[in-house]
């Protein structure tokens, strides 16, 4: 062999050496951090420091807020077949329900009507709509309204309705009106979408068509003069809830009601929720930061919190009854095998 | 080039009396022209031999009929056209994909609760992944194979010119000429070779692992075709066997100027064997390509898969049972809703309704609905797990390859992770089975003592002395009050010394020459004829330098002179007489030359001796002898062979230095080197004369006995010997093999040797890397049984095992001891028997109980029942690791399959699944690699369950809240990204990234190994645990969610949360928690750690952003810009969520550190506090616990030497010398 050779060969063999890198010997710099009972204990304290405030702010939060619930659907029909009452269309459906306020409400005042056992989170209710047709006017594709808005999507001559599906058909159609201590209230109905919705999602061009025409009545109607847009019920009522009980924003009032102030509501008892023996409620509530009447989360925050208070105490206590240095290293396995041997 | 070569035309016929012997048909005459043999009875041409080969003449084999395959060779599993249908077929045989594939069909029918794009995408993405790791492998396959077919080969190209040519476009029939050192390219037959009577030597190393080298000679009437010119118009027919994959027999003939010769395998030589010693020869192609013997042979490896995979698969069954039994709860509710409660759910239109939701048939549509729930609730099933697993296993690869620390400087190779599917699994590796030559050792030489007239020479220590003396220096330095962590100190240091610098290169700098390391100044410079017994030390040197076969080789441009030894044994004695100034110079047909220098002052002289004999090494003889005259016309006899071998045929005044010799040889064999008796005799003219005639007699006959003929006559003459001396050849450990063996066995592994190896050999190994010591009780196994076939010979030899291993059994369990320690040593004969079923456990029983298992003589088929009996008997990991093809089979058959590359021959790296190029390097692979590896795959596995059990049930409770329906609360989107994108990278960091404790601490603490044999990290408490932490964070996150979220105003305008918007925050809640989870499990962070942790969730507020900018027609537009961002209540769920989630395991590790803290905890927090550095004399100590109770290795060593001191000390006066010791 040639010394010529030789060094290329070495070289050969060089170059297939790995270069180093800190990656690849995986020798990257870390941080290695370590439970030790200062960080345990620490950390338990710190959750609970922090969590007892924020649930102690949301509980005041929450006490504030005013809420008003009154169940009608019970006591706006009177007849025994309730069902054939609420579908009989020629029938007075007024009813008129007295609240006291019991505490000042400050304005504005939201408005809601809950529904319970309500199955709007149902598979084949949630698919049963046209986003698109929604959206646009241009969009005339009958096959593709057909199958996502099936099984509502057409009348009995097979014209397309605008807006299709069945969530739409279903539109919550009760109607309150207010009047505090007998003078009438208006209730602001504006705003009650999220604006996208508004904006974007459903059209400023869209006109209802042949809204309620197929062969059922499912629940209100829509003015046929008003893009679907400007129909904020119809936005609020297509979110769909997640649970079978649900409240949906209705209006709003925006003056103050003082406390043991009379409200008079006329309802307009429409909507049919007899058949599948759900009830109706109307709401009436302040908000806050917190939004609601929502005690469960200021609990559920002072809990945790004083679990983790609690627990941090008893780490306290678990190092003091049961101290172990850190890196005491009796506590390797070998030395623990060890003392066992020796007895 | 043919004409230089012309001094090495010899006639090896006349020389050897048994390996050369011909085929009887053409031995004939004694060499004249072989006779034509007759075709009758032969079964050349009938079934299964149709094979016709036209010699020179491939222009016909190149078109039909006589088309055969091309020398092509192709090892990959697809090819262009196949790869899109095989590998799809590959890739759903596996019963998770198959699953994911259904649901995806499925997902296309109206049953199906998602779009079917989401349930597609992620099943595309997983198995083009998958498959594009198998396209590469498949392509380095392909680069592989193209290596070997474009390597080059002389071919006659017609008129007597010969051409080179790529080995693909070899064809049958075409005439070859290979030359030395180069590989056959396909199966050929010998025409001619350099040689003058048409022998030539091969190593069929690549074939079966053998080292020393096989003779082939041609038939005698091919013989004169040795030059180029001479294939002008050569032709002829060979008719013979189809292809087959017996490397040992081969059947045809060949039709050659109208006569028919018969070939058997002497004249075969076979595709990747070697052609050695030999200047170059010729040979016609017979087989080629994918029909030669070694691709015949070459057996699909095994596909393994590792113990945590296949206990992973299991948690798998249980998810997928757990998947079933709630798509039933949910089908179930499904047709009790539809059926009680649909009638009246005006709202739904239910006289409008399809078979899928019908109130009157509400069996089918729970049938349906089954199918609905088995996809909707699939999450259970991670469809990414397998993918991640993939993708991290692969990395940890690379790491293994990219490691410095197993970069070998001298082959320039590094570690290969040649199946990346077994990480994990050296992590729990409980044995190990070892090859030894090759493995353990270099299979290189040294000639280190001798022992002349009964005196020894040679003061170099072997590697093992030096070990023990050293350590016995700091041990007894200690004098009374020895401590054991010191002596680990000191030898610990040693070690490291030892391996950082080369080890005998920097004891004797001065020592170059390879294959000896002798040094005595007795024996040196000519100094020999001043000792008593000069003339006995000229013998012995004589001896060393004419009794052998090998063939010196001049260097042209030097003059130096290499030697082509048979086995590297042979080498050492050639390079150690040339060092003593008898250097063996030439060898003709009839004589050895031999260039005398009897002092570094006087010339030299050049002494011819005539060989007349040359009785060959076999092993069954296990002597060799040769006869030869010198220049006074006398006849000597040179005899060397195995002690107890030429001691049983010493004269009666040959033994004059039987005792002192006897003793030498024991301790050279203690000190771990391989040795052999020389002797000789003087023979009288005509005693000569009238043996040679029997001989002549005997080596002309012909028939089956003539090798007992032979035997017998060679038998005759080998008696009454006079012993001269014996030899010590060290068999050079590879660097640092006893060092890394001692550490396996601290770390707790248990280590098998198995040699083809004789048992004197490998026992004299076993000392040297420490498997064996002094004062080891030895448990042999043998049987007596020899050759015999007859039946109750083998039934007593049988009995006889039995007997014997009962009895050994019976030792262990008497054995009060409790440092006591066995070695088992079996050899292969007995093997045979001891692996048949009914004795095979009492076998495997007894080998356990033993501190190392030594297993001689066995084949490679053995090797691998063997390994096969250890990992079926005792159910845990094996690992099997061997340099040669002999190796293959244990290699395949162990869970685990290391090859050594860098030495020669790839099979056993072809077929491994990890290659090292020294052993040393396993315990690095192993240690480290392998603990971090089981640690992390085990970590990450268990995550991913929580994962999505997590995640899954989440959608299932929320199915009750809709009737069963089969609406799912988040969007098809969120459910798409979560296993792709918004959990992968960290877990994938988890399980790339995660290190416990550092490298430099996993080989310091080797106990902490045992955690993965132990599978502290996969065992079913961990999964149920992590399982149960998931049911409880789905529950957490749901019930949590659904009470914030239940009916009220989310924010201060009043509005309430639609199903969007309390979807988006529950799945908010759950990217926060599960990568909260991930952080809280890892304890290493590295910045990749951290982007990829941080990373995730601040992608899941990206994603979310965007997505609601991006398509106005969902649900989601605009949803965290305008409805949650903007909620306070939305950020306090998800802080409350995600802290509910993990409070409990935050609770789980704090409380197992502070009170049940495992060893890498503590070692953690050794680390953490600095105290290693404060309190350096608690590291040590404890590093020195930190190795499990070992009975072998040099610790083990040392600390029997200490206890055996500390006994004299109490008894004797303590004036003691360590070299009583050593």
């Amino acid at each position: 062999m040639s010394v010529s050779g030789s060094e290329s060969e070495a070289s050969r063999r060089s170059s297939k050496k790995p270069k180093y890198s800190k990656f690849t010997q995986q020798e990257l710099p870390a941080c290695k951090p370590l439970l030790t009972p200062g960080i345990v204990i620490g950390a338990f304290s710190l959750i609970g420091i922090v969590f007892v405030p924020i649930g102690l702010a949301s509980l005041s939060a929450s006490q504030e807020i005013v809420e008003l619930v009154d169940r009608y659907d019970e006591e706006c029909v009177t007849a025994s077949d309730k069902i054939g009452f609420i579908q009989d269309t020629k029938v007075n459906k007024a009813c008129t329900r007295k609240i006291t306020v019991p505490k000042p409400m400050k304005g504005p005042i939201h408005i809601y009507y809950q529904l319970e056992n309500f199955y709007q989170n149902h598979r084949r209710y949630v698919k049963s709509r046209s986003d698109q047709q929604l959206r646009s006017k241009d969009y005339k594709d009958p096959k593709a309204v057909i199958k996502s808005c099936d099984p509502e999507a057409t009348t009995g001559d097979g014209s397309l309705i605008v807006p299709c599906g069945l969530i739409a058909w279903s539109l919550f159609n009760d109607t309150y009106a207010f009047s505090v201590n007998k003078k009438e209230v208006q209730v602001n109905k504006k705003n009650i979408a999220w604006a996208s919705d508004k904006n974007s999602k459903f059209g400023s061009d869209v006109f209802p068509i042949n809204f309620q025409k197929g062969g059922l009545i499912g629940g209100g109607n829509l003015n046929d003069k008003l893009p679907l847009s400007e129909q904020e019920d119809l936005i609020v009522w297509m979110r769909t809830a997640a649970l079978p009980t649900f409240r949906k924003l209705y209006g709003r009032i925006e003056s103050d009601i003082m406390a043991s102030d009379e409200i008079t509501v006329v309802i307009q008892n429409n909507y049919n929720t007899y058949s599948f023996g759900g009830t109706k409620a109307l709401v009436l509530s302040t908000a806050s930061w917190i939004g609601g009447k929502n005690n469960f989360i200021g609990i559920a925050y002072v809990a945790v919190g004083g679990i983790c208070l609690f627990l941090a105490m008893g780490f306290v206590v678990l190092y003091v009854i049961k101290p172990r240095t850190l890196g005491d290293p009796s506590y390797l396995s070998w030395n623990k095998e060890d003392a066992g041997y020796s007895h | 080039m043919a004409r230089a070569r012309k001094r090495d035309r010899l006639r090896w016929s006349k020389l050897y009396t048994f390996s050369c012997f011909r085929h009887p048909h053409t031995d004939e005459g004694g060499g004249g022209g072989g006779g034509p043999s007759a075709a009758s009875g032969s079964p050349v041409g009938g079934p299964g031999f149709s094979r016709v080969v036209h010699c020179n003449n491939s222009i016909l084999h190149r078109r039909k009929p006589l088309k055969y395959p091309t020398n092509y060779i192709s090892t990959t599993k697809y090819n262009v056209l196949t790869f899109l249908p095989k590998a799809i077929f590959e890739q759903f045989r596996r019963v998770a994909n198959l699953y994911f594939l259904l649901t995806a069909i499925l997902s296309l029918t109206p049953v199906c609760p998602f779009s079917p794009v989401s349930m597609i995408a992620p099943l595309a993405f997983v198995v083009g992944l998958s498959m594009i790791k198998e396209a590469l492998e498949d392509w380095r396959r392909f680069m592989q194979d193209m290596k070997v077919n474009n390597r080059k080969v002389s071919v006659h190209k017609g008129d007597g010119e010969f051409g080179f040519r790529h080995w693909e476009d070899l064809c049958v029939g075409d005439v070859v000429r290979v030359e030395k050192d180069q590989f056959f390219p396909a199966d050929l037959l010998l025409l001619s070779s350099s040689y003058e009577d048409g022998i030539c030597y091969v190593e069929t190393m690549n074939l079966d692992g053998e080292t020393n080298l096989k003779l082939k000679r041609s038939l005698e009437v091919t013989l004169p075709l040795e030059e180029d010119e001479t294939y002008k118009d050569f032709r002829g027919v060979i008719r013979c066997e189809d292809p087959n994959p017996s490397l040992y027999t081969f059947i045809g003939n060949l039709e050659y100027e109208r006569q028919i010769y018969s070939i058997d395998p002497f004249q075969i030589l076979l595709r990747d064997s070697k052609l050695r010693n030999t200047a170059f020869i010729y040979g016609v192609v017979i087989f080629t390509g994918h029909d030669s013997k070694v691709m015949q042979n070459s057996t699909e490896s095994p596909s393994k898969r590792s113990r945590i995979e296949k206990k992973m698969d299991l948690v798998i069954y249980i998810l997928f049972t757990v998947l079933v039994l709630i798509s039933l709860i949910s089908s179930i509710g499904f047709a009790v809703r539809i059926k009680l409660d649909l009638p009246r759910w005006w709202y739904l239109q239910p006289e409008k309704s399809n078979k899928l939701d019908d109130p009157t048939r509400p069996a089918l549509s729970g049938i349906f609905h089954l199918i609905t729930a088995l996809i909707l609730y699939g999450y259970l099933i991670p469809i990414s797990l397998y993918v991640s697993i993939e993708v991290v296993k692969v990395a940890q690869a690379h790491f293994i390859n990219q490691d410095l620390h197993m970069f070998d400087e001298e082959t320039g190779n590094t570690a290969q992770a040649r199946t990346s599917n077994l990480n994990e699994e050296l992590g729990q590796v409980h044995t190990i089975l070892s090859d030894k030559t090759g493995t353990l050792t270099c299979n290189q030489m040294d000639f280190l003592k001798c022992s002349i007239a009964g005196v020894s020479y040679g003061v170099r220590a072997s590697e093992v002395e030096r070990a023990a003396a050293k350590q016995m220096a700091s041990g007894a330095a200690d004098d009374q009050d020895i401590s054991l962590e010191d002596v680990w100190e000191n030898t610990e240091d040693e070690i490291q010394l030892l391996e950082g610098v080369n080890f005998s290169a920097g004891n004797t700098p001065k020592t170059s020459i390879k294959g000896f390391s002798f040094e005595d100044n007795r024996l040196m410079q000519g100094n020999w004829t001043k000792e008593p017994n000069s003339n006995m030390v000229l013998l012995f040197f004589r001896i060393l330098a004419l009794c052998h076969t090998a063939i010196p080789e001049v260097n042209e441009e030097t003059g130096a002179l290499t030697y082509e030894a048979e086995s590297p044994d042979e080498g050492a004695f050639l390079v150690a007489a040339r060092e003593f100034g008898f250097e063996f110079s030439k060898r003709t047909q009839s004589s050895i030359f031999i260039k005398e220098k009897y002092t570094s002052s006087n010339g030299t002289i050049e002494r011819e001796f005539k060989i007349l004999n040359l009785l060959e090494f076999n092993s069954k003889r296990k002597r060799m002898t040769v006869i030869l005259k010198d220049e006074d016309d006398r006849i000597f006899l040179l005899c060397k062979g195995a002690d107890t071998i030429i001691f049983d045929r010493l004269a009666k005044n040959g033994r004059l230095y039987e005792p002192d010799t006897t003793k030498h040889l024991n301790e050279y064999g203690e000190a771990g080197l391989r040795t052999l008796a020389l002797s000789y005799r003087m023979l009288e003219e005509s005693e000569y004369a009238s043996w040679n005639a029997e001989f002549l007699q005997a080596k002309t006959s012909i028939g089956p006995d003539r090798e007992l003929q032979l035997e017998r006559v060679a038998d005759l003459i080998e008696r009454e010997l006079i012993l001269v001396g014996a030899t010590a050849v060290e068999d050079k450990l590879q660097t640092g093999v006893p060092q890394c063996i001692d550490r396996l066995a601290q770390a707790g592994l248990k280590i098998w040797v198995l040699t083809g190896d004789k048992m004197e050999t490998a026992i004299n190994i076993g000392y040297a890397c420490s498997l064996l010591r002094q004062g080891m009780k030895r448990i042999s196994l043998s049987t007596t049984a020899g050759d015999q076939v007859a039946q109750d010979a083998q039934k007593a030899a049988k009995e006889s095992l039995m007997l014997q291993i009962a009895n050994g059994s019976q030792m262990v369990k008497l054995e009060k001891d409790p440092d006591a320690a066995f070695a088992l040593i079996i050899d292969g004969k007995a093997l045979t028997f001891a692996l048949e079923d009914d004795m095979k456990h009492m076998f495997l029983n007894l080998a356990t109980e033993c501190a190392s298992v030594i297993c001689c003589r066995v084949s490679p088929r053995q090797k691998a029942l063997v390994t096969r009996l250890v990992k079926e008997g005792l159910g845990k990991t094996t690992l099997a690791i061997g340099d040669g093809a002999n190796d293959v089979g244990m290699i395949q058959e162990a869970d685990i399959g290391v090859g050594i590359s860098g030495v020669e021959g790839m099979q056993a790296v072809m077929a491994s699944d990890f290659s090292i190029s020294q052993f040393r390097f396993l315990e690095r692979l192993l240690v480290v690699h392998g603990h971090w590896c089981y640690k992390r795959i085990a970590q990450m596995i268990c995550y991913f369950f929580y994962k999505n059990i997590t995640f899954g049930l989440t959608i299932f409770y929320f199915e009750a809240f809709a009737g069963f329906s089969g609406q799912s609360v988040y969007d098809d989107w969120f459910m798409l990204l979560f296993n792709v994108v918004l959990t992968s990278l960290p877990v994938i960091s988890l399980g790339v990234f995660e290190q416990d404790v550092s490298a430099e601490i996993c080989l310091q603490f080797p106990a902490l190994y045992q955690q993965g044999p132990n599978n502290l990290f996969f065992d079913w408490y961990r999964i149920l645990g992590w399982m149960g932490n998931g049911l409880y964070s789905s529950l957490a996150i749901f019930f949590l969610n659904i009470c914030i979220f239940y009916d009220q105003a989310i924010r201060s305008g009043g509005q309430t949360a639609d199903m969007a918007s309390v979807g988006t925050t529950m799945f908010s809640c759950i990217i926060w928690a599960v990568n909260i989870q991930i952080a809280l499990t890892m304890s290493h962070f590295t910045w990749i750690q951290h982007v990829f942790v941080w990373g995730s969730i601040g992608t899941w507020y990206v994603f979310i952003i965007a997505y609601g900018m991006a398509l106005k027609s969902r649900d989601n537009y605009q949803i965290m810009l305008e409805v949650l961002g903007p909620a306070p209540l939305y950020w306090a769920a998800t802080l409350l969520v995600t802290a509910a989630c993990n409070i409990p395991y935050l609770i789980h590790i704090s409380y197992q550190r502070s009170c049940n803290p495992l060893d890498h905890h503590v070692i953690q927090e050794i680390k953490y506090l600095r105290k290693d550095v404060e309190d350096e004399t608690m590291w040590k100590r404890e590093r020195s616990k930190a190795r499990q109770r070992t009975k072998i290795g040099f610790t083990a060593r040392v600390d029997a030497k200490i206890k055996q001191i500390k006994g004299r000390l109490h008894k004797k006066s303590p004036s003691l010398t360590i070299h009583t010791v050593a």
